[in-house]
């Protein structure tokens, strides 16, 4: 079976580029950015998921399945690139799968698009809607690229496809959003809230990606691992400081005094909770998480 | 022995059935810690001040799902502060109650996250659902925060009650536990509220009674828990089922009450209830 993974350059992709590859998958990928040290048995193709050459790829590779997990965050990205990544990006290839016949579509998403809001119930199901672009504008681009995959559920029914809905994870390679939030010695949390945070390991995040793929999984999923934990614990346990800092402050010291930079609108959810329900995931797959929240804290906290 | 750090709380809160994790959470937020140093001085004014006596102890399953339903009084919220440690001191079987918090605690800094590591979650459906599931105690006032502001000439009269709880506990299989909290109404009686006050707080009331402080009185109180009750149906019923339903708690609750106030020899009783009382429930 032949998987293409768009944007393998990821850290969570790369992972999962070599845990398929293991598996005797063969493994293409594509990405704008390089991958200078590729495994063998992993094909890399280094284009841009809305050019030309993508599609290329498709036409002449064939690959049976797509993990897609070509997206940008506002970390790194300008809005209008952000929906032409995230939107524009996704959108061109799911009308590749149509067009030469894959058969399966993985859709890396994240939890956040739930949205954090003080009335919405912890343990998320796959049924509500995501929310998060109303109150968080850099994250309306992400939402709509998860709604716009899990509408190839009925526009191309003969497609697989999976939405999955990722909690954050730590680990080794030191990437994703909550890493970020935590890069920093002093870390900003907002004074008088202590939010639980979903987290797993980085390498039980790639495994539940490489099964959502083996298991030919249909629908939209919430993934996520252990039990949540609240903030002042994940800072505690990854040997992070809590600094409190009253709401009216908190935009204002972003960037600064040794804090990460975050948009503004992020400040909900360093407030409020965004916990998912993984019942139907664990269901469908069997997924059992490797690692417990305190491993997978220290384990970030020491390498 | 200490205010913050109870032996019997201590030993109580460790036998609970709820999983908790490396840290002491558990799935909800739920901190072991903050339930001793909160329930400690609550043990306190359990035993010393408001001298309660719990009765109908072994109506309360020792384990898995249950909805306690007690009426509203007080205005305080003492009347759920007593409960609860009623339950937590229950050495037989002590139980965790999770509340339900008002919307405008749960946005409040501070009172959200110490709400919700006592375990007491957003007032949302979705919430009550989950903790059942989970078999989890859930306390519910089923008259809402206007039974809890009730003066005084109205004490022990039940309010409209809300028909949630019901289709709740329909939904998930659990039993009703019916519960009378006597005491609440003379521990600070309710003279009248300051509209303007509670509009500007943006808070339900603010209640004057006479002891001008919003601490209650030494009253000594009582709860009582009735039989549980065990209703058919899965929620879906239509309103005239459920009424028929949440009248038939109603109706418990009010043998309850009136058992209570009977078994007191008056009113305002500073001295604990004579313990030869205790034969008098239902």
């Amino acid at each position: 079976m032949k998987i293409l993974i768009t944007g393998i350059s990821g850290t969570l992709a790369r992972g999962v580029a070599y845990r398929l590859a293991r598996r005797g998958y063969e493994v293409v990928g594509i990405d704008r950015r390089p991958w200078p040290d590729v495994p063998e048995g992993v094909e890399m193709h280094q284009a841009d998921i809305r050019k030309r050459p993508a599609e290329d790829v498709f036409r002449i590779s064939r690959p049976d399945a797509l993990i897609h997990m070509a997206t940008v965050t506002h970390f790194t990205t300008t809005t209008e690139e952000r929906y032409r990544i995230n939107l524009g990006g996704t959108r061109k290839l799911f009308e590749y799968c149509h067009e030469y016949g894959v058969k399966q579509a993985v859709f890396v998403g994240r939890h956040t698009v739930y949205g954090a809001t003080p009335d919405s119930p912890l343990y998320h199901t796959e049924d509500e809607p995501p929310l998060a672009g109303a109150a968080f504008k850099e994250l309306a681009d992400l939402v709509a690229a998860d709604l716009y995959a899990g509408s190839a559920l009925w526009r191309w029914p003969e497609l697989n496809t999976a939405v999955l809905r990722l909690c954050y994870f730590l680990g080794p390679s030191r990437g994703g959003t909550l890493a970020g939030f935590l890069s920093k010695s002093r870390v900003p949390t907002v004074l008088g809230f202590d939010p639980l945070y979903q987290l797993m390991h980085e390498w039980d995040a790639e495994e539940a990606i490489t099964l959502a793929v083996e298991k030919q999984l249909r629908g939209v999923f919430n993934v996520a691992g252990p039990s949540p934990v609240p903030l002042s614990v994940v800072c505690s346990a990854t040997g992070k400081r809590a600094v409190p800092i009253p709401e009216p402050l908190y935009s204002s010291v972003l960037g600064r005094f040794g804090f990460p930079y975050l948009p503004e609108d992020a400040v909900a959810h360093v407030k409020y909770p965004i916990v998912i329900d993984n019942t139907a995931f664990v269901e469908a797959t069997g997924f059992v998480p490797r690692y417990s929240a305190k491993q997978t804290m220290e384990g970030f906290r020491w390498n | 022995m200490s205010l913050l750090n109870d032996p019997q709380v201590r030993r109580n809160v460790e036998r609970l059935p709820i999983e908790f994790d490396d840290y002491g959470y558990d799935r909800f937020g739920l901190s072991r810690k903050a339930l001793i140093r909160a329930y400690s001085p609550m043990a306190y004014i359990y035993r010393h001040y408001l001298k309660v006596t719990a009765f109908g102890l072994e109506n309360v399953p020792a384990t898995g799902r249950g909805l306690i339903i007690p009426n509203h009084s007080g205005g305080l919220g003492a009347d759920a502060a007593m409960i609860l440690t009623s339950l937590i001191l229950n050495d037989e079987a002590p139980r965790l109650g999770q509340g339900m918090a008002e919307y405008f605690l749960t946005r409040s800094p501070f009172a959200r996250p110490a709400l919700s590591k006592l375990g007491h979650l957003t007032g949302l459906p979705e919430h009550g659902e989950q903790l059942l599931n989970d078999e989890r105690l859930v306390l519910v006032f089923p008259e809402g925060a206007r039974g809890a502001g009730k003066l005084y000439k109205d004490r022990y009269k039940l309010v409209r009650f809300g028909t949630g709880f019901m289709r709740l506990a329909l939904k998930t299989g659990t039993p009703v536990i019916p519960c009378a909290f006597i005491g609440g109404e003379e521990s600070f009686p309710q003279m009248f509220h300051i509209k303007w006050l509670a509009k500007l707080l943006n808070g339900p009331f603010v209640p004057v009674a006479p002891q001008l402080v919003l601490f209650p009185l030494p009253v000594a109180c009582q709860v009582y828990y009735g039989p549980p009750m065990h209703f058919e149906g899965d929620g879906s019923e239509p309103d005239h089922v459920i009424r028929q339903y949440v009248d038939e708690v109603r109706h418990a609750m009010e043998r309850l009450i009136s058992t209570g106030l009977d078994a007191r020899p008056r009113a305002f009783m500073f001295e604990r209830m004579p313990d030869s009382d205790q034969e008098q429930r239902r």
